[in-house]
């Protein structure tokens, strides 16, 4: 059973960030996502220093304020600052997680959160924390619940603003010709991957956040030129990793995140070698065959 | 204060180590970073941080032991990959740098990690602090390892002294590098194994998540303040060192404070208050100076409207009211009020009861605009073709800009004219 529940949050961080994903690289803001992922730590200390609990309320408000604040102040400096685009994201993520661990040493006494489990989280412990009905019925960790109706939410999100996204991810001049706000989107995707990141945060960690956030997308990315089929499979292939990750971790006795990152990994290089369109092996080929 | 004068006076060995040790670390990865940064490849230096921490493990499995020279090396390689792999996906494939380097990143940091708890669960006793590559202890550098890196830290400085000229015109014009026979690709080779050291050296002071801060940070200030390349070298090695002495000053007198996020915390608050406040490049020099450039231009064009009310009336020597400007241009009311108050107290402008009248001063320097504003009407018609009705637009623009050197060639060009496109006489 235990196994059962490691996957399914997997499986459900692995759908939101994913959906995400793609639209963050076709945007090229890949990085942003890894950004976002980090410096939403203050948030989530500070939320624990006001309430005094892991709530989930709280913290998911605490970390979805500074997520936006991290895309706002990358804006910032890179608009009015005139700062480099790339160094606007390296000096605000890292200066935002250098104030989580800060926060975190100077409430070490009080806040129950360390430093490992912000960047792999604490999977195994997904099926301990279980919600107990008053007639003592188990309804399952409370860690899925509460990724499930995350999942929901982004994918009414992208359903329902799918047009939108769509517009202002490929044609930009388009959409705001059209009266669609390219601002508004592009906080709202960045509002989503702040709400998924703080989600998902306890349960798996950044690292793992931003490999679904970043590998599947790259590799259906690989292997389809269409944008539906290419959300569905980078879907599929999160799930997957989330299977062949758990597994992996147990075989080696090691950190379940850093497995399914792994296997993130492993996916993208068979597409790259092996896709039927864009990969390296079957691009040699083909230019073999067009030679003779 | 007397935690200060015994930090600073440096006499306990062991604060010696410390703070010798953080300088030394941030101020050969700022450097460096200077470098990555002008080749606007920032975000590598993230990427490699995070693949380092496979190489340590490898390297500790491999062969057993903590010798920081071994895990340097295991370091060095897999941090040398990353690198490779990165330049590989996105000149191969059609993937973006950043999505390369997000993945690069996360995939080999996964790698690590897995690795890293593995070993943790065998139970070798010679494994606990392998984990302080995740966060960094500059406060726990000692004897071996402060040799180790400081010995890294100082031949970086020397490289970057030796191949100064190369990495510069690798940073700024690769294409002449290679016209004139530079090993470009040698060189980006060189560059890259710099980046790599200069991680694996700096991760020791403040760990992987917050690497990149120590390469980025420190460059971005420093550029913020000077436009010449040396100076920004020295710049970021002296707020990189700076930093990384005030973050082991930091966790001395607070033993539970960790040292490297107070370096990259003083370091981040460095560059923001570079971004605002350095002149010239910074945001609230360049606020000033539009707001500067916003008056002239308001003050020249409230100039140039009694001037040439003057000269639809052939009289310069009446006061014209607030409202015959108006009526000639449209200008909010507020500011007009105030920039004729300005102009008054420079000396331009004299008020008789609520009408303004030109100075002498007022006159010249109105005259002066009107006589640009035809010039280049004049110009424009008849150097560059354009119809007469179509210059007035851009010679609104271009009269607050022309220098009197400038104005000396158009008069020259021009042949001294009398009239402009419009018949009007150019004063």
């Amino acid at each position: 059973m235990n196994a059962f529940w490691i996957i399914l949050t997997g499986s459900l961080v692995a759908t939101c960030c994913s959906l995400l994903g793609c639209f963050l690289i076709l945007r090229r803001m890949a990085m942003v996502g890894d950004a976002i992922s980090h410096a939403v730590l203050p948030g989530i200390v500070i939320a624990f220093m006001f309430t005094g609990s892991r709530d989930t309320i709280p913290m998911l408000i605490g970390a979805g304020l500074l997520g936006v604040l991290t895309t706002f102040l990358i804006e910032f400096f890179h608009r009015f600052a005139r700062v480099q685009a790339d160094a606007a994201i390296g000096v605000t993520f890292t200066w935002l997680f250098a104030i989580g661990i800060i926060l975190i040493s100077v409430f070490a006494g009080q806040v129950d959160l360390d430093q490992d489990c912000v960047l792999y989280g604490e999977i195994a412990y997904v099926p301990l924390d279980l919600i107990i009905t008053e007639g003592g019925l188990s309804m399952g960790p409370r860690t899925v619940w509460m990724l499930a109706v995350v999942t929901l939410l982004i994918g009414l999100f992208i359903v329902l603003g799918y047009k939108e996204l769509f517009l202002t991810t490929f044609d930009p001049a388009f959409a705001a010709a059209i009266g669609i706000s390219t601002t508004l989107w592009y906080y709202l995707l960045m509002g989503a991957v702040s709400l998924t990141t703080v989600a998902s945060f306890e349960s798996v960690g950044a690292i793992l956040v931003v490999a679904f956030l970043v590998a599947p997308p790259a590799t259906a990315y690989l292997l389809t030129d269409d944008f539906k089929t290419m959300l569905g499979t980078s879907v599929l292939l999160g799930i997957i990793a989330s299977f062949a990750g758990y597994y992996l971790a147990v075989w080696l006795d090691g950190s379940i995140a850093g497995a399914i990152a792994t296997v993130t990994g492993l996916e993208f290089l068979l597409a790259f070698l092996f896709s039927p369109s864009h990969g390296k092996l079957r691009r040699q080929k083909r230019v073999q065959t067009v030679g003779h | 204060m007397q935690d200060f004068l015994e930090f600073f006076s440096f006499t306990d060995a062991n604060i010696r180590y410390v703070a010798l040790g953080s300088v030394l670390l941030a101020a050969s990865s700022a450097v460096v970073g200077c470098f990555t940064l002008l080749r606007k490849r920032a975000l590598v230096g993230d990427a490699v941080a995070h693949a380092v921490l496979p190489g340590v493990c490898l390297a500790f499995i491999l062969s057993g032991t903590k010798n920081p020279f071994i895990l340097l090396i295991g370091a060095f390689v897999t941090g040398w990959l990353s690198l490779v792999v990165i330049d590989f996906i996105t000149s191969r494939s059609r993937i973006k740098e950043d999505t390369a380097i997000g993945l690069v990143l996360s995939v080999f940091f996964g790698i690590g990690i897995l690795l890293l708890t593995a070993i943790q669960q065998t139970g070798n006793a010679a494994q606990s602090g392998l984990d302080k590559f995740l966060f960094g202890s500059a406060a726990s550098l000692i004897g071996e390892d402060l040799i180790a890196f400081g010995v890294v830290a100082v031949l970086l400085l020397v490289a970057v002294v030796l191949f100064y000229k190369e990495l510069t015109l690798l940073c700024f014009d690769q294409a002449y590098a290679r016209t004139i026979g530079f090993p470009v690709r040698g060189l980006e080779l060189l560059l890259t194994t710099l980046t790599v050291f200069a991680v694996v050296v700096g991760i020791q002071a403040v760990g992987v998540v917050l690497m990149a801060a120590m390469l980025i940070t420190p460059a971005a200030a420093a550029r913020f303040w000077t436009e010449n390349l040396k100076v920004m070298l020295i710049l970021a090695a002296l707020i990189g060192a700076f930093s990384g002495i005030a973050g082991a000053f930091v966790s001395y007198t607070a033993p539970s404070m960790p040292t490297g996020p107070w370096i990259v915390l003083i370091v981040s608050m460095i560059a923001i208050l570079s971004f605002a406040l350095a002149p010239g490049r910074g945001w609230i020099a360049r606020i000033l100076r539009q707001r500067r450039n916003k008056t002239r231009i308001l003050e020249e064009n409230l100039l140039k409207l009694l001037y040439q009310l003057g000269e639809l009336r052939q009289d310069y020597d009446s006061a014209r009211s607030l409202e015959e400007l108006l009526e000639r241009r449209n200008i909010p009311r507020k500011e007009a009020i105030s920039g004729l108050q300005k102009l008054k107290r420079q000396g331009y402008l004299q008020q008789e009861n609520k009408r303004w009248l030109l100075t002498p001063e007022g006159e010249k320097r109105g005259r002066r605009v009107v006589r640009l504003h035809r010039l280049w009407e004049l110009y424009l018609t008849q150097y560059l073709n354009l119809a007469s009705d179509h210059v007035h637009e851009d010679a609104e623009t271009i009269e607050h800009i022309i220098t009197p050197e400038l104005e000396q060639r158009l008069i020259e060009e021009l042949n001294y004219p009398d009239l402009d496109p419009h018949s009007a006489r150019i004063p």
